[in-house]
């Protein structure tokens, strides 16, 4: 006892060293994701769902697989509050990694960190996701080699909008003459698609008017009566968070109907259909990914997490929502990148640049979405070093009053229209910024 | 002309939803002399705790009882913990208190209730009628309507009780309404229980037009031209200054905003303000500050 009363300074700082040791050791076989999230502020409902979807992916993977061939996941959270300044701020601060295990790739889901950290990214050899959103251009990847706007950009986005509404009106020479209103929310994001809508107005021969809505979107009333003067045949709803109930309700208010209104992908959760009441009954709006828990992925995730009492969501009656939803999607893509880049870099944790390989190789298929559990949550996607997206299609819902129904099938946007935009843009940037672009045959070669 | 009408209409009626958040600010000022930021998340805290409390089970009455319970909790809360350190000091000092204390609270009532956006039915239909072409929303005449029964109730609680008189004596002169025995702290109590009553009314209305969500708090940045040009002390000015922002802002953004490419209507009301500064510091109906120099 004399002896530890004398000593116990020493055995104390024994202890420290091995225990930092062991989380050392711990570490260094585990993949890092660090998460600008945000779960106060005016945009909260969306990135607790989305985070919270994200992380109970990775928490079932963990459980379930023990990681990805041994590696587990490993992730801890810098609240940004949707602020650019904040996500900056985040991204320096997580970037290194955590205790020893590099970051494979940020998430922020917000046009505006993703645009203030896309050349931090570069210069870290960091992949930063932007899932259905981000800079239209970044998917050219042999510009924004660390820039992936999955499944869905800005641009394929009102294309696929316009190739409905052109359904809806008996094909695409049935849209002269049409009006449509794009009502969009008065940040870079709700800007972002307006000269592709400008464009597709030219091509189509429809009338556009774009109105904006200052932030955050609770007071409407302006744009609603200008709408109601002008009686549109659609109105396209680019909104965010407050912004989409409040339109819905404005809409009902001044007498334009709720089922000729479509929502873009941040305008077609529950939390921007449910708080609108009666007055979004009718309401369409796009998207990658349905909500519902039936899909083998979200069993999954009930059985390993959230019934052990480990689920994200402070509401649990949000599981499988569509926010929810779109972040275990994004948790497949981002798990699946490190996968692919595992099978060529070796079964360890991969740094940035590694992971950036798997995301730009990643091929899902309906075969390898079935084994994942996830047929019909996620759209088949084949990444390359030119096209950074993948996807391009989307499905569109209507709300019933209480739920989301499909109503469509997958419409596709028109790609082929949209590249040579897409490039101009992105060869602009480069010029912009003295950068060569990469020879994407050359890095297709090198893949195979 | 019809357009017009409707616009202006429409504005009006809008503009009384902001009145109802700038009289919470007016009660507090009236009283203290402080310009109480924390409004925008008392708003925020009442709905969110109101509606919460609905969507478990819980009949509106009785959660409007319990909200204003907890409001009144939150207002001692406050009076003890902040304003009652701070007296004396200069009204920047507990200016600055306010703003500290708003994210407290805005913080406080998401981490208690939560994130997500929660849907608030109060049984008023918001379908439109329409009188002689101009469409006018039933929710939105109901809110004038509650906003009208509010300012009768302050105006009778200011002007007939003997809670209003000293609440006047205290805004007149705090040394001597302290010299004749007036009790402050009890005071301050009081109006911010009542701010916090206010604040509830504003949230449960809000909350029903918008959702019950963070953005709640956010209508103090409407509120803020309103008291400008309305004056700070005075619930009619609220009422005025809400309409004349209200109208202004939604006939500036649908005719002028197209020529500058939209999107003014947030920023319009400052312009105003700022005119208003320049030509009527204290406001429309607010008292002429004369000071012995």
């Amino acid at each position: 006892m004399k002896f530890l009363g004398k000593h116990r300074w020493l055995l104390l700082a024994l202890g420290l060293g091995i225990a930092s040791v062991t989380a050392q050791v711990q570490a260094a076989n585990e993949q890092y994701f660090p998460l600008q999230s945000y779960r106060i502020g005016p945009y909260a409902a969306g990135g607790s769902g989305f985070f919270g979807g994200f992380i109970d992916y990775l928490q079932y993977v963990n459980a379930k697989e023990g990681g990805v061939n041994g590696v587990k996941f490993t992730w801890s959270e810098c609240e940004t509050e949707y602020v650019v300044e904040k996500g900056v701020e985040c991204y320096e601060r997580l970037k290194k990694g955590l205790n020893g295990a590099p970051a494979a790739a940020t998430n922020p889901l917000s046009v505006g960190i993703a645009y203030a950290t896309l050349e931090r990214s570069t210069a870290d050899k960091l992949p930063l996701i932007t899932i259905n959103h981000g800079r239209t251009d970044s998917t050219d990847g042999s510009v924004f080699p660390y820039a992936f706007p999955l499944q869905l950009n800005p641009y394929s986005e009102v294309s696929a909008i316009v190739n409905y509404i052109a359904t809806q009106s008996g094909g695409l020479d049935k849209l002269k003459g049409k009006k449509i209103v794009t009502l969009y929310h008065g940040s870079p994001y709700g800007k972002e698609t307006s000269p592709i809508l400008e464009l597709l107005a030219k091509k189509y021969g429809f009338e556009l008017t774009l109105l904006e809505v200052p932030h955050p979107g609770n007071e409407q009333q302006s744009q609603w009566l200008t709408i109601r003067r002008i009686k549109p045949d659609w109105v396209i709803l680019r909104g965010w968070g407050v912004m989409n109930p409040v339109a819905l309700k404005t809409a009902q208010k001044t007498g334009f109907p709720a089922n000729h209104i479509i929502g873009n992908i941040w305008s077609n959760s529950e939390d921007d259909a449910a708080p609108a009441g009666s007055a979004a009954k009718g309401f369409i709006s796009i998207t990658t990914h349905p909500s519902g828990t039936s899909f083998p992925v979200l069993q999954g995730i009930n059985q390993y997490v959230i019934k052990a009492g480990k689920g994200n969501l402070q509401d649990p009656k949000r599981f499988g929502n569509v926010y929810y939803n779109l972040g275990v999607v994004n948790g497949i893509l981002n798990v699946e990148a490190v996968r692919v880049a595992q099978a060529k870099f070796g079964k360890r944790p991969l740094t940035g640049e590694e992971v950036r390989w798997g995301f730009e190789n990643l091929k899902l298929d309906d075969k390898r979405l079935t084994e994942l559990g996830a047929l019909g949550l996620v759209q088949p996607l084949k990444l390359s070093c030119a096209d950074h997206e993948g996807g391009g299609a989307v499905r569109f819902q209507q709300w019933d009053g209480s739920k989301w129904n499909v109503i469509s099938e997958w419409v596709q946007a028109d790609r082929q229209l949209l590249r040579p935009i897409i490039e101009k843009s992105s060869h602009e940037y480069a010029k912009e910024k003295g950068i060569t672009p990469r020879d994407c045959s050359k890095e297709t070669v090198a893949a195979k | 002309m019809n357009f017009f009408l409707e616009v202006f209409t429409g504005g009006l009626l809008a503009g009384v939803m902001y009145s109802l958040v700038a009289i919470g600010f007016v009660l507090i000022y009236k009283a203290s002399g402080v310009f109480n930021f924390a409004q925008g998340s008392m708003v925020l805290f009442a709905a969110l705790t109101f509606v919460s409390l609905v969507e478990r089970g819980i009949p509106f009455w009785g959660a409007f009882a319990i909200t204003l319970i907890t409001m009144a909790v939150l207002a001692w809360l406050i009076e003890v913990l902040v304003l009652r350190q701070l007296v004396n000091r200069s009204p920047i000092t507990l200016f600055m208190a306010t703003l500290g204390l708003s994210y407290i609270v805005e913080g406080l009532a998401q981490a208690v209730w939560g994130a997500q956006v929660h849907a608030l039915d109060i049984g008023i239909n918001d379908e439109p009628y329409e009188v002689f072409g101009i469409l006018l929303s039933q929710f939105d005449l109901f809110a004038a309507g509650i906003a009208g029964g509010l300012v009768a109730l302050l105006g009778f609680l200011f002007n007939k009780t003997r809670i209003g008189i000293s609440l006047r004596a205290v805004a007149d002169d705090q040394l001597a309404a302290l010299a004749v025995g007036i009790k402050l702290q009890r005071l301050w109590l009081i109006v911010w229980a009542v701010a916090g009553f206010v604040g509830l009314v504003a949230g449960i209305l809000w909350g029903a037009r918008v959702g019950v969500q963070f953005s709640l708090s956010l209508i103090v940045l409407k509120a803020l031209p309103v008291l400008i040009i309305g004056g700070f002390t005075s619930i009619e000015g609220a009422i005025v200054g809400g309409l004349i922002v209200g109208a202004s802002e939604k006939l500036a953004e649908v005719f002028i905003g197209p020529l500058i490419g939209g999107g003014i209507e947030n920023w319009f009301p400052y312009v105003l303000a700022m005119l208003f500064l320049l030509v009527r510091p204290y406001g429309l109906f607010g008292d002429k500050a004369i000071e012995r120099v």
